[in-house]
């Protein structure tokens, strides 16, 4: 059976010129770039390509890029880098990403204080909202660019201007958005901003943080003095020149757009009792979040997959079970309403056949298990 | 392509076998793990074994090892909700109330035979079948679907399904029921498993080490439930004080071991009262009953009693049929009257009546 893939908020296949740079890299860049020889220079200039590559995607300094294994390390290194240099309080949005909430739930345990903001029924956070929750002994403020389940892209820049205003460091979780949409730090005022190879056409295990110059840090990691002592560890040179390349040929998403409104149209045309959760024009032109009343979107899913299409409710815990999404649990949905979502996100090479084809598979499958559940009651009132 | 059937993959070695077993005669399958319990929700409870329970994540990682293996798809689905609604919360219930449930049944008729029923339904599959011991057949004459024991008897494991509707019978398979259990692990070993070799475990699979005490203690303390004083008296038959105890809902009918009391001969618990927190205890013989009354009886094989009928009844598992006349009552229940007088009828456990090797239906003990 042909599969096809609806699920690029959680990774994207490598793009061909990159795996092509990639096995290269590995097989002839072999050397540590921290060594003195011929070897290592020419480890050292790839790694510093690649830093230029990735700074120039988002608008930065080279200098103000630290490589990491990928998003969480950077999330994890923002919050907890900062911290420990500044012990204080922590703002971060309710609709964050687990990388940045269980960091944030470890520092509860440490004893600093967290402030959770709500978002909205759109799952947008209000920056007024940000503003009411600082104190005098804010130390960070963490909102996600975009969100990874709905889409939503949030007010990064007003929120920054309200850190800025404090005088606190403002973090965000740009694992969505970077090398996807434009992302400009500068424009947009951050501090802080994580990125994740993987996510535009990189493999696993390569990511970034951008660290505005005159931002203090803590490493998390205590060995050699890589990465201007903020990341210790050799550098994963072969990763770094795939995540630079892939940043070069990053296309804009937005042309994606179009074919996620077909799909979301096509679906909310000929399914009934159905709708899209969170803003629909304040979001990722690659996803659609989409309710469909009466189902389990676990379910839904198996069901997809068992077709040929590939698409994904609520999160995965350890097990592989899903547990209902907190993301639309935090915009006010019902625990059954949460069940019932799934998330379809779009990448480059997706079709308009494809698109056809998934939608005629969400109708068949929705319009099945709707059925059951009825069965379902009926059968129950019978025993 | 012929229609899906979902396996129920615990991990183990017998529902593992019957994805190969399926897998090679050519059906079009896909694998399914229920998550029905967090192993790590009550960490005072953790033991080293913790890990290697039901549920935990080395069972889904060998599931879905053996899925590769096989080479079906596989998932894993949370139906933690429904487990702990339709199963953990009536077994504390019923456990405070001085009963002794079998989760096992309730697990049985309200989540392996129903929901995943259909969510099996759902992800389009028009059967299941799982790696239980019992044989399902439908009788020509009559049109109805059968249970019988398993060829194995020592494996059987009808006492556990007689819940199950004639609905939920006609959709599920039980292809170990004609093999015996050297049989199933000589074919997990053929068919190269990776838990072939692996050993069985017989407890509540979301009580760590069959203490049942200590899971009901955490879990109302996870509920934030306070709980009235429990200590009370132990007493013998005629009223007399023997000792005293912590809580009624320690102690199950039967139970010899534990009661922390002196006596000449072995003393048994013959009857528990949580209301009044006292706890009988007798000799051996004080244990037998020649009657029981059972409840809520799904008739499997048979359709109704409406005259006395004789069967063989069971009253735990891996109790040996016992002879005895079966008599309708009001209510649908049945009164069982015992040829021979039964050690240890114990409230809450199930009743399940036989007909040579037919499960004729079943009951929950009064």
């Amino acid at each position: 059976m042909q599969h096809y893939y609806f699920d690029h908020n959680a990774t994207t296949p490598v793009a061909p010129e990159v795996l092509r740079s990639l096995s290269e890299a590995m097989a002839e860049v072999y050397g540590n770039a921290s060594s003195i020889h011929h070897f290592g220079q020419a480890a050292k200039q790839r790694l510093e390509a690649a830093r230029r590559e990735v700074s120039r995607l988002i608008g930065c300094d080279p200098r103000e890029i630290v490589f990491t294994s990928g998003g969480t390390e950077a999330d994890n290194l923002a919050i907890f880098g900062v911290l420990r240099k500044r012990p204080g309080h922590v703002i971060a949005s309710a609709i964050e990403h687990p990388a940045v909430l269980n960091a944030c739930a470890q520092l509860e345990r440490e004893g600093y204080g967290v402030s959770y903001v709500p978002v909205g029924g759109d799952g947008i956070v209000d920056p007024d909202d940000v503003r009411r929750a600082l104190r005098n002994d804010t130390a960070l403020i963490t909102v996600m660019h975009a969100n990874n389940e709905i889409g939503t892209v949030q007010p990064v820049a007003k929120i920054a201007a309200v850190a800025r205003e404090a005088g606190v460091v403002f973090h965000s979780d740009g694992v969505q958005t970077a090398g996807r949409i434009p992302v400009n730090v500068r424009e947009l005022g951050l501090d802080l901003l994580s990125v994740s190879g993987h996510k535009f056409g990189a493999p696993k295990g390569i990511g970034a943080l951008y660290v505005r110059k005159g931002v203090e840090l803590q490493p998390l990691l205590y060995g050699g003095r890589h990465e201007r002592e903020r990341r210790a560890g050799t550098e994963n040179v072969p990763g770094a020149a795939a995540m630079g390349l892939a940043a070069g040929i990053a296309g804009d998403w937005n042309e994606i757009a179009a074919l996620r409104d077909r799909l979301e149209q096509g679906v909310l045309d000929r399914v009934p009792s159905a709708g899209v959760n969170g803003d629909i024009l304040r979001r990722l032109p690659n996803t659609t979040n989409i309710r469909f009343d009466g189902i389990e979107g676990e379910a839904m899913v198996i069901a997809l997959d068992l077709r040929g299409y590939a698409v994904s409710s609520g999160s995965a815990c350890s097990s592989g079970a899903v547990e209902p999404s907190h993301v639309l649990l935090a915009m006010g949905l019902s625990a059954e309403d949460a069940r019932s979502s799934v998330r379809f996100s779009l990448g480059p090479a997706n079709t308009r056949e494809q698109v056809d084809g998934l939608i005629g598979a969400v109708v068949e499958s929705v319009s099945h298990l709707r059925r059951i559940s009825t069965a379902f009651v009926r059968g129950a009132v019978n025993v | 392509m012929s229609d899906l059937i979902a396996v129920a993959m615990s991990g183990g070695v017998d529902s593992s076998t019957v994805a190969a077993l399926l897998k090679r005669d050519g059906y079009n399958i896909a694998g399914l793990t229920m998550q029905l319990w967090n192993q790590r929700r009550l960490p005072e409870l953790a033991t080293d074994e913790t890990t290697g329970r039901c549920c935990s994540l080395d069972d889904v990682y060998d599931a879905r090892r053996v899925a590769e293996h096989v080479g079906i798809p596989y998932y894993v689905v949370n139906l933690e909700r429904q487990f702990e609604e339709s199963v953990v919360a009536p077994f504390v219930d019923e456990y405070l109330a001085g009963r002794t449930p079998i989760p096992c049944t309730l697990c049985n008729t309200f989540i392996k035979f129903d929901q995943f029923l259909t969510l099996a339904d759902s992800v389009g599959a028009k059967a299941i079948a799982t790696g239980h011991y019992a044989r399902v057949g439908r009788n020509p004459e009559t049109g109805r679907w059968e249970m019988r024991t398993a060829r194995d008897f020592s494996k059987d494991q009808t006492y556990f399904l007689w819940g199950l509707t004639q609905e939920q019978l006609s959709r599920t398979l039980f292809p170990l029921g004609e093999m015996v259990k050297s049989e199933v692990r000589d074919l997990a070993v053929a068919f190269d498993l990776p838990v072939a070799n692996k050993s069985e475990s017989y407890e509540i699979c979301f009580v760590p080490n069959g203490d049942y005490a200590a899971f009901m203690d955490a879990y109302l303390r996870e509920k934030g439930v306070s709980r009235e004083a429990t200590e009370g008296r132990i007493v013998n038959e005629e009223g007399r004080e023997l000792g005293r105890h912590t809580g009624a809902h320690h102690f199950t009918v039967g139970q010899r071991k534990g009661l922390g009391v002196a006596a000449p001969e072995p003393l048994y618990v013959i009857a528990t009262d949580t209301k009044s927190q006292t706890v009988t205890v007798g000799s051996n013989d004080s244990l037998l009953r020649s009657t029981l009354i059972a409840r809520d009886i799904n008739w499997l094989s048979w359709t109704e009693l409406s005259a006395p009928a004789r069967a063989t009844v069971r009253i735990r598992n891996r109790h040996l049929p016992a002879q005895a006349t079966l008599y309708p009552l009001e209510g649908g229940k049945v009164e069982v009257h015992f040829d021979e007088p039964q050690r240890a009828v114990t409230p809450g456990q199930g009743a399940v009546f036989y007909s040579d090797d037919l499960v004729a239906g079943g009951g929950w003990i009064e």
